[in-house]
């Protein structure tokens, strides 16, 4: 974003190509056994993370994509191979979930743990047909209240924003985190 | 217009997808071309007065499906954090090789025009970006999808899925082999063709970077007629999205051969600084 390049860099010399949406018949290009299961189900500190994709009239979207990238319990970035041809028991960190036709999506994985003191968050990604182009976002973790407020992005927005990128705690364990394209409660997404 | 809140413990049941595909007023093609010229316009005048605008438009009402699917704010502009500058790491244990051949899926030859589809992957500096995931989809030769949701009446390729991967090698190159898809009838208005195109979905070195898009083929008349193409406002950008024909890669009696750079967006100068500390 903001950052200026090394000046050794010199220009950028090409312009990235441009998004296009993902349409209404990805699944079968994009499917893959296991794909949301970033932890193993059922194993130790395995979590469901999920919650329902809305659009702007307030209906659910039944045909998103949504990815989600995030550090294994201890803070440490995933290098581990594997994402697409799961072994069971390797954590990855990346996942994939389509909604079903309650627009509805979950996935299996780990909360992440903090990095350098910073408040932990999946970084996301949403695709959808009617979706011109990806959106990224953030699902942060609600119990470090300390880190996340002093984190910067958090610290930018109002109230309700803000809440908009939390994920709410269930008693099982879980992570409820409903993402709204538009309108009311509009989820927050982000630019690099 | 003021979106409804859905009520707490009453949630909205969604239809089922399919009766979402078409539009609510299917207007004529000749309003959609008008409506995409206009905003092309108004897009133009905007950068020119200095507005930033993404080369994607989200907000883009041609495409009718996009009207309550985009947001109504900006995306905020964040320092990338760690995580966000990393990607998934793939290999070869994720993806057989044999799965860049959407010909060789089924037990007998699929029919249309065999091609090959081959360029890199690079960052904005041109370099190459090695071991990222490539994932490809498309329609068979007469436009038709595999997907149980497409309704279009051509028929369906007992010898054709559609669907493959890869992953770029050390020079960041990718390689297809598949069928030419055939051009596509959806609802969004009267008589609304997608021209001819494979989506690829594409991890870069940082998630930052991911990109899912769509390949086009040389002089397709139905370019400027389709809303989601025009979704790209600036005409380099939309030229960027089509395969170059190249008589080199054609293989004598077997296959026609198109060439595509993928470029995906950075990395950012936060990527050397961040990657310098450990």
């Amino acid at each position: 974003m903001a950052a200026t390049p090394p000046p050794a860099w010199g220009p950028r010399t090409l312009e990235p190509s441009a998004g296009q949406t993902v349409g209404p018949f990805f699944a079968f290009g994009l499917d893959y056994a296991k794909k949301h299961e970033v932890a193993f189900p059922h194993s130790p500190g395995a979590i469901v993370l999920g919650g329902t994709v809305y659009d702007g009239a307030g209906a659910p979207v039944p045909d998103a994509v949504v990815e989600i990238w995030g550090a294994d319990s201890d803070g440490t970035i995933p290098r581990a191979r594997g994402s697409r041809r799961r072994d069971d028991h390797t954590f990855t960190g990346f996942g994939r979930a389509f909604t079903d036709d309650d627009g509805r999506w979950e996935l299996w994985t780990r909360n992440p743990g903090a990095a350098r003191g910073k408040a932990p968050f999946f970084a996301a990604l949403l695709f959808a047909r009617g979706l011109p182009d990806k959106l990224h976002t953030r699902i942060y973790l609600p119990e470090d209240t300390e880190a996340l407020a002093a984190d910067r992005l958090l610290a930018s927005l109002e109230p309700e924003e803000r809440d908009t990128l939390i994920a709410t705690r269930l008693a099982d364990g879980g992570l409820r985190h409903d993402i709204r394209i538009q309108g009311d409660r509009e989820t927050v997404f982000i630019t690099f | 217009m003021t979106a409804p809140v859905p009520t707490a413990g009453a949630p909205r049941t969604a239809a089922a997808p399919e009766t979402l595909l078409a539009s609510e007023d299917m207007p004529p093609q000749s309003q959609i071309t008008r409506e995409i010229r206009d905003l092309h316009a108004a897009t133009d005048a905007r950068e020119a007065a200095g507005e930033p605008v993404p080369a994607t438009l989200r907000d883009f009402a041609p495409y009718r499906s996009s009207i309550l699917r985009h947001p109504t704010k900006n995306p905020r502009l964040v320092d990338p954090e760690t995580i966000e500058l990393l990607s998934p790491a793939f290999g070869q244990r994720d993806v057989a090789r044999i799965e860049s051949d959407l010909t060789l899926q089924h037990r007998g030859e699929p029919q249309g025009e065999r091609i090959t589809v081959e360029g890199r992957l690079l960052d904005s500096w041109g370099r190459p970006i090695a071991n990222e995931l490539v994932e490809v989809w498309q329609a068979n030769a007469a436009g038709r999808y595999i997907h149980q949701r497409d309704q279009h009446p051509a028929p369906l390729d007992p010898h054709f899925t559609g669907a493959g991967r890869t992953v770029t090698d050390d020079q960041g190159r990718w390689k297809f082999t598949t069928i030419k898809p055939g051009p596509y009838p959806w609802k969004n208005h009267v008589n609304a063709w997608r021209p001819a195109h494979i989506h690829f979905s594409i991890f870069g070195s940082g998630f930052t970077q991911r990109i899912v898009t769509q390949m086009y083929f040389p002089g397709d008349p139905l370019f400027a007629l389709d809303p989601i193409y025009n979704s790209i406002h600036r005409q380099r950008d939309r030229d960027a999205l089509i395969a170059t024909y190249d008589h080199d890669l054609t293989v004598p009696e077997f296959s026609m051969g198109y060439r595509w750079d993928i470029v995906v967006d950075g990395p950012d100068a936060t990527w050397f600084e961040q990657d310098g500390e450990h």
